[in-house]
């Protein structure tokens, strides 16, 4: 499918503001002003925009402990995420959630998770609320569950897979495999074969397969996907090969890397440069165009660091707000 | 009024709300009952008989049977929740809430305070609770002591047809999440009933079900019928008991219990679940930290002992406690000086 000029400027914009956001995250967490656990997704934004970009406020989302990407793909105030990991009460969760536990139901954004695995079942929920719904004029509304190649061995996942298979809930689980959990590799933590997508035919899904550094291919399969979800044909599962550029977390020295891999997968497998080229090179769009891109991006992210600086710090009484039970 | 069992009170609450709000959803394993069976949908109905007649009335959108899945039912129901829906979530017996303590636990206690407020989770998670049936370690437990400990949760545990009826809707018709704990040794007992359809019980509102002024007598569920029996016999002797009916653990009303407490000085709480931090436990603390210049007597609880719940009949009855060691315990508290 041909996407137009502007599909494709909003498509790299959008994986562009997840990169300068974390890259600007990165940087920002050495001064010590970011409190707390921070893991980026650096790498991965194909997946996030590739598939959010396909979905409408009714359809929801779950995300997981590496969740900026899928945030600021479903909509997500870029300010307000800022503001929120900063720990501000200006946040998008008043400074409750910090960065694993950013949520914006209003967005269909059901909420980063610091549990791993414990997303897709809460996904399988929403999915079954749109049956309650019933279709509109574009088919179901769907829920996507993010999982990573580590979230897929847990029984949370396998529970889902299956209450989604006999439900035939319009769920739609997304393995975005990066070949590791923390410091341990998908090839010794997934038993039998390295091929999630595998798992979820185990449960009778229909699975896909796709690049996930490549823009295009997320884009595309996750079109196929959708058309057969919203159509009622119940749940199914996509696969996205996919990097991860900075540490399990930020302060991870990351000894467990091969010599040189970081290089040679930000030099081969970085989903923006793949974008340019393609687009570039098929007289799409021209380098300028995406500079143009680039330098509106940096604006806004420098605009959003500032404002979290800036932002108003919760007080002592705030550890109270939002408490809905007495005693 | 009419007079009904305690799970038919279950099941018509779920029935009247489910025919009131189509966002009402019912899951949880078996609560349809005989699907993918020759027998076909409805042949059980719910194990404890309070989801009988739902699916055929409200169909598989509404009434959804689930694999054996307890993590993935309470995820569900918070998925549900999250998306608009009021779900009723089924986890059978309450023991198996090990099984999903994640989703209860960290997900739907836990989404209103930490995404700032902005979400509701508006989820019952029902359960049978409670020893009575020589059922043994693993389908007899209180669970209500690890679940009232959690912020987040409200926890509700209801004694009567009537309070099952009123606390019931208000749990459904809240905009958090609810544990409702029904004692699996009341489910056949019976009483009166508001016919309402929208007569409810707020949370937080402990029952004076006896009043006496010379002891307070704190409980709920089964052993609630205990410490009346023990009141009604103490009453011959010219011994005025109060007996407190919890209703909600979670939340607590403190101010009833402190009440009947700055009257009569001396306080026996009776609970079903374990003695090392418990309700019990928390009880008399409360007492001995609010109401300290009105003890007469030390708080006492009485509990079964630190044990796992055994099988046999006389060990049962011994575990659990009875009337003669409630008696033996308000006793104790009434000859303190
Ligand atoms: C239940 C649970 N176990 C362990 C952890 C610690 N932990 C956080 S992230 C992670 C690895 C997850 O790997 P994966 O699902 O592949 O996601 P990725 O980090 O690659 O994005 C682990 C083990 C956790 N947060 N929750």
């Amino acid at each position: 499918m041909q996407l137009s000029r502007e599909a494709l400027l909003a498509a790299y914009r959008q994986m562009k503001i997840i990169r300068e956001f974390e890259e600007r995250l990165h940087v920002e967490i050495q001064t010590g002003e970011i409190a707390g656990f921070t893991h980026l997704y650096c790498g991965q934004e194909a997946v996030a925009v590739g598939v959010c970009e396909h979905l409408s406020p009714s359809d929801k989302i779950v995300s997981t402990h590496r969740g900026h990407g899928h945030c600021l793909a479903k909509g997500c105030d870029v300010n307000d995420m800022m503001k929120e990991i900063w720990g501000s009460r200006e946040g998008l969760c008043k400074g409750k959630g910090g960065s694993m536990h950013i949520a914006d139901v209003t967005k269909g954004m059901l909420g980063a998770n610091g549990i791993v695995g414990a997303g897709a079942p809460i996904a399988v929920g929403a999915a079954l609320a749109s049956r309650v719904d019933g279709p509109g004029p574009d088919g179901l509304s769907v829920a996507i569950a993010f999982s990573g190649d580590g979230a897929c061995n847990q029984g949370t996942t396998f529970e889902a897979m299956n209450l989604a298979s006999v439900t035939k809930a319009p769920c739609i689980f997304v393995f975005e495999n990066n070949h590791y959990s923390e410091h341990t590799g998908v090839s010794y933590a997934v038993g039998t074969n390295q091929d999630i997508a595998s798992r979820a035919e185990a449960f009778g899904m229909k699975a896909w397969r796709a690049d996930g550094t490549d823009f295009f291919a997320v884009h595309n399969t996750m079109r196929e996907v959708l058309d057969y979800v919203r159509a009622g044909n119940g749940p199914a599962a996509v696969e996205f090969d996919t990097e991860r550029f900075f540490g399990h977390f930020e302060g991870d020295p990351q000894r467990y890397r091969g010599p040189g891999e970081l290089d040679r997968i930000r030099a081969t497998r970085d989903c923006l440069t793949k974008f340019r080229a393609s687009v570039t090179g098929a007289g799409l769009l021209a380098d300028a165009d995406l500079d143009a891109v680039d330098a509106d991006v940096m604006g806004a992210i420098e605009g959003a660091v500032a404002a979290a600086r800036a932002a108003d710090r919760p007080t002592a009484e705030d550890v109270l707000a939002d408490v809905y039970i007495a005693y | 009024m009419s007079n009904m069992m305690y799970r038919a009170a279950v099941l018509s609450t779920i029935m009247e709300e489910m025919e009131r709000d189509p966002n009402v959803v019912v899951l949880g394993e078996d609560v349809v009952g005989g699907m993918g069976t020759e027998g076909g949908p409805e042949a059980i109905g719910g194990i404890w008989s309070t989801s009988t007649g739902l699916y055929d009335k409200f169909g598989p959108t509404r009434v959804i049977d689930t694999p054996i899945s307890e993590s993935a039912i309470v995820g569900a129901a918070a998925g549900l929740a999250l998306s608009g829906k009021r779900p009723i979530a089924e986890l059978m017996f309450a023991d198996f809430i090990g099984v999903s303590l994640d989703q209860i636990w960290n997900q739907i206690a836990k989404f209103r305070y930490m995404f700032g407020g902005k979400t509701r989770c508006p989820a019952v998670i029902r359960m049978a609770y409670g020893a009575g049936y020589n059922a043994a370690a693993q389908h007899s437990q209180s669970v209500h002591q690890i679940l009232t400990g959690m912020p987040g949760l409200k926890v509700v545990m209801p004694t009567t047809p009537a309070d099952v009826k009123g606390l019931l809707r208000t749990a459904i018709r809240d905009d958090d999440p609810v544990i409702f704990l029904e004692h699996k040794a009341l489910y056949a007992t019976t009483g009166e009933v508001p016919d309402d359809r929208d007569f409810m019980i707020p949370f937080g509102h402990a029952r004076l079900s006896r009043a006496g002024g010379d002891v307070t007598l704190i409980s709920s569920g089964l052993l609630l019928g205990m410490c009346e029996a023990v009141a009604d016999k103490l009453a011959g002797e010219g011994i005025g008991c109060d007996v407190i009916d919890l209703r909600t653990t979670s939340p607590l009303d403190e101010e009833t219990i402190l009440d009947s407490v700055e009257v009569t000085g001396r306080v026996v709480v009776v609970d079903e679940a374990p003695p090392r931090c418990g309700l019990g436990a928390d009880l008399c603390a409360l007492v001995a930290e609010k109401a300290f210049s009105s003890l007469k007597a030390p708080p006492l609880q009485v509990t079964p002992p630190h044990t796992p719940i055994p099988f046999a009949r006389e060990l049962e009855s011994a575990y659990l406690p009875s009337v003669d060691k409630i008696e033996a315990a308000v006793r104790r508290v009434l000859a303190w000086r």
